[in-house]
């Protein structure tokens, strides 16, 4: 049990800190190395749960894909040094953060928690989850929902990068 | 250095202790955190992928039920690391190196990850020790090659092999350390052991790639003969073991080979290969590896 404890607290500890660190460094480029903490400590924190192929996929898709893809932006564009300091903006911040924390936090507080002990061993997921998603009786036709809509939008991104005819601009 | 009497034998050994104690520097621009974090998170990702490895019955630190899956997702950190590097080093020829290591990460992993596909649809599973275990029939013979799926196992073989080369950046695909133009790439600024860690992770790389191809391919620890060994023999876990290593280190050879044959390719013919031929390749087989994993199936 104070494994778990220990693990919950390491992995919510990296992803906190590393979100504030991305929220709050001065320099994109840091920003987006804090992001790789925050996306391995919610990776642990579902592996914690016995999601295992949620975690794996957290890594695989956020970690080696999407943070690339930022990384690789962020270093085509020209430096502009470092942000300025958060000012009077982050009271402000902090003042609208603050109803839905205290929403949080009271909703936590009246939660009832099971007996974690009692949880079954945790096995594979992958099986389960690939009979939900493409199995006509679970949730085949919004998981196919979801796919036209991201093809969709490939087609859209695809359309709106790819370079105009040249105009013709004899007058 | 030179050393070594009888075929240069201790030249490896000298090497890495020459690596060991030579002197670690921080180049007065870098940034020290992101300098020092990388070839940790390079080094740390490469020995992860290990953890799968099926090397012979019994020997594997931990079957996972997602084994291949776990492996992609780790081997795709390491390009976080190149980057990390690059840009820590503060030096023009490193960020080069980055970007381009980060454009080639981001356009082989969908080929390499897609060539995987007809395996995992043929052995219906991730694990890596599952897939070996199915390959056991015909007196050790019964690889994926050798299936009846033959045909589909031979084409995506082939490009896994050329799809973990340019993960791994490996000639032709070295071009984020190209020594010609940009001195060492993204790792020019590292020194001693550090620069060792980078070195160590491309063969480690090397290996993790090649003992994948073997495990699903090329039947793992399976061998011609096994049946002749009595159930449960002793001798099995080390000639499976031997088996697997002989089929992973003749991969890596070839993957050497093939990087004193080729010479470097330009930045573009990387991209147009990997967009306009890897990928629609991967996605064909991985119709055809469906269909006909379908079609046998079927009542």
């Amino acid at each position: 049990m104070t494994g778990e404890v220990l693990a919950f607290s390491l992995f919510s500890a990296m992803a906190v800190g590393g979100a504030g660190l991305a929220l709050f460094h001065r320099s994109a480029i840091h920003s987006a190395f804090a992001l790789l903490a925050s996306f391995l400590g919610v990776a642990g924190l579902y592996l914690n749960l016995g999601a295992d192929f949620l975690a794996v996929t957290q890594v695989l898709l956020y970690a080696g894909g999407i943070l690339v893809l930022y990384l690789f932006g962020l270093m085509l564009v020209p430096p502009e040094g470092e942000a300025p300091r958060p000012g009077r903006r982050a009271l402000a911040l902090v003042l609208a953060a603050a109803p839905v924390a205290i929403f949080l936090i009271a909703f936590l507080a009246r939660s009832s928690w099971g007996d974690p002990s009692r949880l079954p061993e945790p096995e594979g997921t992958v099986r389960g989850i690939g009979l939900a998603l493409l199995t006509p009786d679970g949730w085949l036709v919004p998981f196919e929902y979801a796919s036209i809509l991201l093809l969709a939008a490939l087609v859209g991104a695809v359309h709106l990068a790819r370079r105009s005819a040249p105009k013709d601009d004899s007058p | 250095m030179r050393t070594g009497g009888w075929h240069g034998w201790s030249q490896t050994l000298a090497d890495a202790i020459k690596l060991l104690t030579k002197e670690d520097i921080l180049p007065s621009g870098a940034d020290p955190v992101l300098f020092r974090l990388a070839p940790a998170l390079v080094m740390g990702s490469a020995l992860a992928m290990f953890a799968v490895l099926p090397f012979a019955p019994g020997i594997q630190f931990a079957d996972l039920d997602l084994g291949i899956y776990f492996l992609l997702a780790i081997a795709s950190l390491t390009t976080i690391g190149v980057i990390m590097a690059g840009w820590g080093s503060n030096n023009k020829w490193s960020l080069y190196g980055a970007m381009r290591g980060a454009a080639q990460a981001a356009s082989y992993e969908i080929p390499l990850a897609l060539s995987l596909i007809p395996p995992i649809l043929h052995f219906g599973t991730f694990s890596l020790l599952n897939a070996t275990e199915q390959q056991s029939g015909w007196g050790g013979m019964g690889w994926y090659v050798f299936s009846d799926a033959f045909w589909v196992a031979i084409p995506s073989f082939f490009l896994f092999l050329t799809a973990s080369l340019a993960e791994n950046r490996r000639a032709p695909f070295d071009l984020p350390e190209s020594e010609s133009e940009l001195v060492a790439g993204f790792h020019t600024e590292y020194s001693g052991l550090r620069f060792a860690f980078f070195f160590l992770e491309e063969y480690a790389a090397m290996f993790a790639t090649s003992a994948v191809a073997t495990a699903y391919w090329l039947g793992g620890w399976n061998f011609p003969g096994m049946t002749l060994l009595a159930e449960g023999s002793a001798w099995l876990p080390w000639l499976g073991a031997l088996a697997f290593l002989l089929k992973a280190m003749f991969l890596v050879c070839v993957m050497i080979w093939v990087r004193w044959t080729l010479p470097r390719l330009r930045i573009d013919q990387v991209m147009t290969l990997g967009w306009k031929y890897l990928t629609p390749l991967a996605l064909g087989l991985m119709v055809a590896a469906a269909g006909w994993e379908a079609w046998r199936a079927m009542p």
